[in-house]
């Protein structure tokens, strides 16, 4: 074991592994978060908690991570690179280690232009491969990016995003197997609606080994209505939503169609189920944190493998 | 070039606005090139604050001067003979020129007409983009070309983000991605494996983060 | 071909000579309106000198707005050197416009000073 998060128990044991996702609130209230957590817990193997999303001011990443501990849940941080420079990336590793964090998700960030501070200044001293790497320098040669010793390296699972469906699709697998030999031990893709997209990416995934060296988890998201699925389809950078699904959410009834993005999800986890290479799923189920148990109980992933000790 | 823009004339003339006797200067390099601060845009600008003054019933005088460039002490020497006589001059220089002679006439007051933007290039008669980012240490060898801190909207070195569509960055659909640019150019260059060489983590300290930069030549100076 | 009085000419040989700083100093010297006669577009002896000129135009329009004179004092028109009549009207047109709008505001200030 390359750290002490359960979530990399799961996978090393060839479990099909549960993650999903809730963003921190607007202000100091920690009741949101731990509401949001309560709703979660027993269900997942782990939470993402996001990092100032698109940019606007949230609660803090890591404070959100440690109340989700509290109640007995094991967060995944995610640091973006925007507003942090590596020393105070570095320092907010090992403060995290320390408070019993011990799963990252290592990003980019979305541009300060779609937040609430556009007139920021933009950090990105380092990119998100080279927060993979800063991190498994940290853990397994226990050292800063500067060379010098560290006291107590952060046994952190290093965990990073990836985007079949992005532009230029040549790159998408080059792009993986730079976040692979970077250092990174598990993947979250950005929520899959093209299966066959999907299916194609993943071959040639396979076809360079790159499966058996990062344990990749599938990003889903139901879709709540026929507004939120055409907002997805055309709004969204690096989403790909085909027609048919839209058809289906405009042919279900009125009262029905929360229920048939519902069924859309559960679907798409059962295929997933199937693919070679794909560990585990991460449901994003965004200001639908509710619908989460619902979804793992419907896919036949309930209950979550308890780990002993 | 350094590419520049106007200020606008409300913010210009407010600058002046107790003044009577103003000189205006402008440049002949980088600023002429992007239409900014030459002697066409020299003349427009005097015309244009006399118009403003006058309308206010406040007449300005204006002398209007431009010279080679405002970034070499031998051209501002040509304005030694009478910036005395003028309250406050207003230079059409880019950021440099403007404190250049500021520091060459300690007891003028000088005013930036211009809003110094980027390093750049002409696209096109009219259109100017930026292109370098004055880092101090130019990967261009490793990437196709194309600068990943300049044309990238967050300076990845190992990008695409994923935020693009259709090769636009996530910020403008007017903003081209400088990744796909520079996998584009890999490509038709045949280096696309270069691609998945990780670039390392930066060495800022050779950009403005380590501080305001010069370079001194011993073999040049007398 | 008769036309207003008021109208005062300066001839270019193309109207893609015409420059921002021309129409500004016209303004400056106390004209009350400007407008650039230019070729039919399409019809350019010089290919786009006429588009030049509305470019520039229109450049010296916006310039005009923030001087606080008014673009709208600055006009063009198309017409071929055979439209006599349409030269008077344009004439006509464009004294109608500045008679309604008044006198150039700096000229207005310099006569109460």
């Amino acid at each position: 074991m390359k750290s002490e998060s359960e979530l990399e128990q799961i996978l090393t044991k060839g479990e099909f592994a549960v993650t999903s996702e809730c963003g921190p609130p607007r202000g100091a209230d920690a009741e949101v978060i731990r509401k949001k957590g309560e709703l979660l817990k027993g269900f997942v193997d782990g939470v993402n908690v996001t990092d100032n999303q698109t940019s606007v001011v949230r609660m803090s990443s890591i404070s959100s991570c440690v109340i989700l501990k509290g109640l007995g849940l094991n967060p995944i941080m995610q640091m973006v690179t925007r507003d942090r420079n590596r020393i105070a990336i570095q320092s907010d590793i090992l403060g995290a280690a320390a408070l019993g964090i011990n799963n990252i998700l290592c990003l980019t960030g979305d541009h300060q232009k779609f937040g609430d501070h556009a007139s920021a200044k933009n950090v990105f001293d380092m990119d998100s491969i080279q927060l993979v790497q800063t991190v498994k320098l940290m853990r397994d040669e226990g050292k800063f990016l500067g060379g010098e010793e560290l006291k107590g390296s952060p046994k952190m699972f290093i965990g990073a995003a990836a985007n079949p469906f992005a532009d230029p699709f040549e790159i998408r697998v080059p792009r993986l197997a730079k976040k692979v030999a970077a250092g990174v031990d598990f993947i979250q893709t950005q929520c899959i609606y093209n299966l066959p997209k999907f299916e194609k990416w993943m071959k040639l995934v396979r076809d360079r080994g790159l499966h058996e060296r990062v344990h990749i988890l599938g990003g889903v998201t139901p879709f709540k209505s026929v507004g939120m699925a055409n907002y997805m389809k055309k709004s969204v950078p690096g989403m790909d939503v085909p027609d048919e699904l839209i058809e289906r959410m405009k042919a279900a009834p009125k009262e029905k169609k929360a229920e048939e993005g519902i069924n859309i999800c559960i679907e798409t986890i059962q295929r997933l189920r199937e693919i070679e290479g794909i560990h585990g799923v991460h449901v994003m189920a965004i200001e639908w944190e509710e619908m989460v148990s619902e979804i793992v109980k419907r896919a036949g992933l309930f209950p979550r493998p308890h780990i002993e000790g | 070039m350094i590419v520049a823009e106007r200020k606008p004339l409300e913010q210009i003339s407010s600058m002046i606005e107790s003044n009577s006797k103003v000189l205006i200067v402008g440049c002949g390099e980088c600023v002429t090139v992007c239409s900014a601060g030459g002697k066409k845009e020299v003349d427009i600008l005097a015309s244009a604050l006399n118009m403003i003054r006058s309308k206010e019933g406040k007449p300005i005088e204006i002398r209007q001067e431009t010279l080679e460039r405002q970034c070499d002490a031998e051209y501002l020497e040509q304005l030694r003979g009478f910036i005395g006589e003028y309250e406050v001059v207003i230079s059409m220089a880019c950021g440099a020129g403007v404190q250049f002679m500021a520091e060459k006439y300690k007891n003028s007051l000088v005013l930036p007409a211009l809003n110094t933007k980027f390093i750049g290039v002409t696209e096109e008669q009219g259109v100017w983009s930026e292109r370098c980012h004055a880092c101090g240490d130019c990967k261009l060898h490793l990437t196709g070309g194309v600068c990943p801190i300049a044309r990238c909207s967050k300076s990845l070195l190992n990008g695409p983000c994923g935020g693009s569509t259709n090769g636009k960055c996530e910020i403008s659909p007017e903003v081209v991605c400088g990744w796909q640019l520079i996998i584009e150019r890999l490509s038709d260059l045949g280096q696309l494996e270069k691609y998945e060489e990780i670039i390392p983590i930066n060495d800022w300290s050779t950009n403005r983060d380590g501080g305001p930069r010069k370079v001194v030549r011993e073999d040049l100076r007398l | 071909m008769n036309y207003p009085p008021n109208v005062k000419i300066i001839k270019v040989p193309c109207t893609g000579k015409v420059d921002v700083i021309h129409l500004l100093q016209a303004f400056e010297r106390g004209a009350d309106g400007v407008y650039i006669a230019g070729c039919l577009e399409g019809d350019c002896h010089f290919l786009r000198g006429n588009l030049r000129a509305k470019k520039r135009m229109e450049y010296t329009k916006r310039l005009l707005d923030e001087i606080g004179i008014g673009g709208e004092r600055l006009q063009m028109y198309n017409m071929s050197a055979a439209q006599g009549p349409r030269f008077a009207e344009v004439a006509r047109e464009m004294t109608e416009r500045i008679m309604t709008l008044g006198p150039n505001p700096i000229r207005a200030k310099n006569r109460e000073s």
